[in-house]
Formats: structure tokens, sequence, C-alpha cells
């Protein structure tokens, strides 16, 4: 088993899902990560287990391990298995308890999500196994085609149109993929999945590092995560919310380590989400701006390039997908058990769902970096490495993102669904798998953040580093803590915004609203000069059918029979006419 | 079994619960700015910008009031209707 690359193991085992029900199909969704995670524990070892001759000069690699895909290999599998075990109630029929008034959890399609989900856990173990860009190319592709199920299972009309964008989008992104592989081919003669870099790799360089950006997160690509997380299925988005994402941080980490321009663009990602997280209403969205300002430190790590700095980034990845995957989770429960996740719909629900709003305040404190919990001893490793560096404004910047990361994740979202204003909804707690695999979540997130150096020596670069002393215990808490009073004051004084029913505009207004404006309004200018030319030469032929008709039509003096009569005269006028000259 | 007529009452009703909760959370600011002056700080990579006492506590508070303060305007210029994307509000 261990020569076999682990995605094998998922694409057979969806086909066995996809043929199963009930109890056989519920062991086989949760032996299936369980099994192929302890084999990659166990038995793979870093290096080249399968590789091939392709086209000649080019080696296809669909198995490569080293200590950075092996992390990513154990967080897939992990990531997996939680997805699944809260998703395994779906096809049991109603959830008991629910107050939704329509199931947004598309259990008729259970069969469908959990195929989908198998084949991109599948697909995203593939991508970080993969040596070589082809290889790498086709999973990318996989990751787009088999999750998008996963939004469209939700039934909705927005989800298929939601569908659409995030398949489009992504195909865009392979498609820069393969250019830049290509590229990199002609040029090297080698399709190795390897550090590319930005400096004497040229166009290719920058088109690939797009390809990444574009699944990454990047400013003005970012808008596929608010768009597609929250209108997918409450299982759906747990699994998208773990590996795409994930993928691309790999994929910089493998390629682009100690970029600069990758500081400034994961500092703006850290930045500006913040600020739509405290505007959004639907909570699974501030979520998603929530990913993009996490992916934001992972993609500055990446930059910075130091060991500290990248074994932060993938450190805060693995983090990352636990608490986030945690919180998503929770307002999966909500969803599940409400049918809705908009602050202005929610509130007070912690009288009839207090475990849900104890496992959120977890993944809430995790994702702040309270000490013992995971994102302290993740974060705070690219924080220092920025200063290590002297990226002392950067530094900055992130400080105040990890302020933020307080007010949107830490307290919006448990404060405005479970505690705030008592909506007068009461739901029930949800299904005991989603209660266990959010509790399994909650212990990893204090797991890690309490014995930080067992999970340390998974990662991929040696480091010295101790994230517990008083002084960081210290900042960071006096940090959270007076933003957190921050937060009352501004409560107390009114000056925090409502929740308002409402969307705010960002840069996905270029495609789904101006660009259709364009198209629709040159091509109705377009249409109107075509109509108009069009008329114009029609006019014209008919007018000039008109005189030719008239000289030449039937009644016309050219085309008109003259009698034999006439004919006689004129011949005789002529004779005469000639006679007369001759004489 | 939709909106109950009973409501239950939680311990977030209780305005007296509330008052003793931000008053413990006073108190655990006091003893954070506190714990600052009697162990200083004396961390391994010090920063040249978080030299002044309770830096990271104006920091934090500054932050949170910023980040409003900037997002509100933010709010009159981006906000839309729920439907915007839908065909709705198409002049704005």
């Amino acid at each position: 088993m261990t020569s076999l690359p682990p995605f094998v193991l998922f694409f057979i085992g969806a086909i066995a899902v996809g043929f199963t029900k009930g109890l056989p199909r519920k062991v086989l969704v949760l032996a299936i990560p369980l099994l192929g995670g302890l084999n990659l524990w166990f038995n793979v070892d870093p290096g080249v287990h399968m590789q091939f001759q392709f086209l000649g000069e080019y080696r296809l690699t669909p198995f490569r391990a080293d200590k950075l895909s092996l992390l990513f290999g154990y967080l897939f599998h992990l990531a997996a298995f939680l997805g699944f075990l809260y998703a395994l109630h779906l096809g049991d029929g109603d959830v008991d308890g629910s107050v939704a008034e329509d199931d947004p959890s598309g259990g008729d399609k259970a069969g469908l999500q959990h195929v989908s989900a198998m084949l991109y856990a599948g697909s995203a173990l593939g991508a970080v196994f993969a040596g070589d860009f082809i290889t790498l190319f086709v999973f990318w592709e996989l990751l787009a085609v088999t999750s998008v199920f996963l939004i469209w299972a939700r039934g909705s009309e927005r989800s298929y149109a939601t569908g659409f964008r995030y398949l489009i989008i992504h195909v865009v992104s392979g498609v820069l993929l393969l250019s830049g592989a290509l590229m990199i081919a002609h040029r090297t003669g080698s399709i190795e999945f390897g550090h590319v870099g930005l400096e004497g790799s040229g166009l290719a360089g920058w088109i690939l590092l797009i390809a990444f950006g574009i699944k990454a997160g990047f400013p003005l690509a970012h808008n596929w995560i608010t768009d597609a997380y929250p209108e997918s299925t409450p299982t759906g988005t747990v699994f998208l919310s773990a590996f795409t994402t994930k993928v691309a941080v790999y994929a910089l980490a493998r390629s682009y380590v100690g970029e600069d321009v990758l500081i400034y663009i994961g500092t703006a990602m850290t930045f500006f989400p913040i600020f739509y997280a405290v505007l959004e209403n639907d909570l699974r969205r501030v979520l998603g701006y929530s990913m993009i300002n996490q992916i934001g430190f992972m993609v500055a790590g990446i930059g910075i390039g130091t060991a500290l700095a990248v074994n932060g980034a993938v450190a805060h990845a693995f983090a990352d997908v636990i608490f986030k995957g945690l919180l998503f989770m929770s307002m999966g429960a909500v969803l599940t058990m409400t049918g809705r996740t908009k602050g202005t719909d929610l509130g007070g629900l912690y009288k009839t769902m207090p475990f849900t709003a104890t496992l959120c305040v977890v993944g809430a404190m995790a994702i702040s970096a309270f000490p013992l919990f995971s994102a302290f001893v993740t974060k705070s490793m690219i924080m220092v490495a920025a200063i290590e560096e002297h990226h002392y404004i950067v530094w900055l910047f992130m400080l105040f993102a990890s302020a933020g990361v307080l007010e949107h994740a830490g307290i919006k979202i448990p404060f405005f669904s479970f505690f705030a204003h008592d909506s007068g909804i009461r739901a029930k707690e949800p299904p005991k798998n989603m209660l266990l695999a959010m509790s399994i979540g909650a212990v990893l997130c204090v797991l890690i953040g309490t014995f930080p150096s067992q999970f340390y020596t998974l990662l991929p670069m040696e480091m010295d580093y101790r994230p517990y002393d008083t002084t960081h215990v210290l900042v960071q808490l006096q940090l959270l803590c007076f933003g957190a009073l921050g937060f009352i004051a501004l409560m107390k004084t009114g000056v925090y915004p409502d929740e308002k029913r409402a969307v705010h505009i960002d840069a996905e207004v270029l495609y789904r609203k101006v660009g259709p404006w364009l198209v629709r309004s040159v091509g109705g200018t377009v249409a109107r000069i075509d109509t108009y030319v069009r008329a114009s030469v029609l006019e014209f032929v008919a007018s000039v059918l008109h005189v030719t008709s008239k000289a030449h039509g039937p009644i016309g003096p050219l085309a008109r029979s003259w009698p034999t009569g006439s004919m006689v005269l004129w011949v005789a006028i002529l004779l005469v006419g000639y006679l007369l000259f001759y004489l | 079994m939709r909106h109950e007529p009973k409501q239950p009452i939680g311990w977030m009703d209780k305005p007296k619960f509330v008052k003793r909760l931000f008053q413990v959370f006073y108190v655990l600011a006091g003893l954070l700015v506190l714990a600052e002056i009697v162990l200083g700080r004396t961390t391994e990579h010090p920063h040249p910008y978080e030299g002044p006492f309770g830096f990271y506590a104006v920091y934090g508070f500054a932050s949170f009031w910023f980040l409003v303060l900037l997002a509100k305007p933010m709010r009159k210029l981006l906000i839309r209707s729920e439907d915007y994307y839908e065909g709705g509000q198409d002049d704005d």
C-alpha cells in the first residue's frame, strides 16, 4: 500500500461509496481517511515512491513525499475524517429538532455529496504528493470539478450560479498553471514541481504565481471564497474550507519561498477582509473573509522565507484547517438546525444549543490566538519572523489584523449567533455525529496550543522556537483583552454598526455586475449600429431594385414588347430615309 | 415546535449577570496592566515600535475603534440591497 499514491484509496473508495447506502456507506466514509491516514503515518517515508517516463524526456511523479507534503497529507486525512464524521447523518432523513423551513443540508443528495467529497479529498492528496507540474495540473483541475457538486447539492438557484462561477474561476487557474508549467518545461527541460521563484523564471514564474494565487484567494481573486462557502451545504462548506486554499498555500510554499512580493500580498490579505467581516451579515461569509485573512498570514510567512516563517506558515495552515473547520461546523450546525446563518436572524441560541455554543467559543478562542490555543503557537512564528527580518511595518499591520480576527471571528461569530439579542428561535442541538466532529476539532485546537513542541516536530524546517514565555503570553492577553474592551465600549456607545440585510460590493462586482453591464451596453450599441447599417443597405438595394424594375419591369419602357405593325412602319421609314439619302 | 410560547430565561437575559461579567473583565484588564508593571517585558525578539509601556493594550483597544470607524464610512459607499447581484438596485 505504501507505493500507491494516497489519492488512489480515496478514488477507489469514492466508487464504493457511490454504490452503497446506510451503515456500509457510513463505515466506508470513515474508514477510508482513517486507514489512509494510518498508512501515511506509519508506512510512508520521505522519498520518490512512484515515477514514470513521459513523452520521452520528461518524468511524471505521482507520488513524492517529503516533510512538507507529508504534513499536508496528515492534515488532509484528518480533515477528511472530521468532515465525513460531521456529514455522517446525511441521508438519514429529517434532522430531529430542526426548525429550518426547508432542508439546507442537501440530504436528498447525500450519496452525491459523499462521493464528491471523497474525490475532492483524494484530489487534494494527489496535488500535495505530486512531484511534477503535469500531475499537479490534473489534480488542480480535479479539485474544482469534484468540489463544485458540494455547492450545487444545496439545490438553490443561487447555488447553481455560484457553482458555475466557482468552476470557471478554478478552471482559469488550472489553465494558467498548465501554461506556466509548459513554459518552464520549454525553458528548463524539466516538469519537476519544485522551487520556481520570480527571478530568472520570466513570465512563466508570474503566470504560475497567479495560478496559485487565484486558488489561494489573492486580492481581487478572493471573492470565489466568499461567494462559494456561504452557498454550499452546511457539510459541504466544511470540506471546501479544508482543501483548495491549503493546496494553494502548499504550492506557494513549494515554489515561491522567500519572494518579497508575497509578504506584501499576504499583508494586504490579512488587512482588507477584516473591514468586510465587520460589515457582513451572513456569518458563513464572515468566515470566508476570515479565511482570506488567515491565508494572508501564511502567504506573508512564505514570502518572508526563513525557516521559522515557513514553518509558521504551514503550521498555521494546519491549525487553520482545524479551527476554521470547527467554526464552519458550528455555523453549519446553526444552519442545519435553524435554516439561517445571518446575524440579523440569529441570537440567543445558547439557551437551546449550549454544546454547539461552547465548541464555537473554543474555535473562536483558537483563531484569536489565546494562549493554550492553536493559533497562539502557529501565527506567532510568522510574527516573530517578520520582526527578525526587520519587516516592522508589516508586523504592525499583522498585529492590527490579529485584533481584527478577534473582532470578527473571536467575538462577532459566537456573539451574534449564540448570544446578543434573543431571536426567539428554539432549535435543538445538532445530531451527535456533528457534535462529536466539533468536539474532536476543539480538543485538537487545545492540544496543539498546549503541547506545541510535539506538533513542531512535524514541521518541514529545523528551527529553535519557544512560543511560551511570560512576555508573549502577557502581551497577547493584553492585546486580546483590551481589544475586547474596545468592543464593549463600541457596543455601549452604540458606535458598533448594526447587522443589516444587505450585501457590500467587493471585487466580484467586476465580473458579476460591471462585466455583464459592459457586455449588455457594448453589445446593445453594436446591435443598434448593426440594425441601422443593415436597414440602410437594404433600403439602398430596395431603391436600386425599384429604379431597375421601373425601367426593366413588365411595364417598364425598356421591357415593353412592340407590335409587328410598328416594326414594319419603322423599317419602311428607314428604307425611305435610306432611299432619300441615296438619291 | 417553532417559537414556543414560553421563553426560557438565560443567564445573558439577566442584566445583573452581564454587569458582573463586565466587571470581571475590567478587573482582568487592570491585572494585565499591573502584570506588565511588575514583570516588565523581556522578549527575545523585541520590536522597535513596541517600546512604550502598555503598547499592546492601547494597540488592541485602538485597533477595534479604528476598524469600526473606518468600516462605517466603507459601508455607506459599498452597501447594496440583498438582491443586488440578482438584478436589484441596478443603478447604484
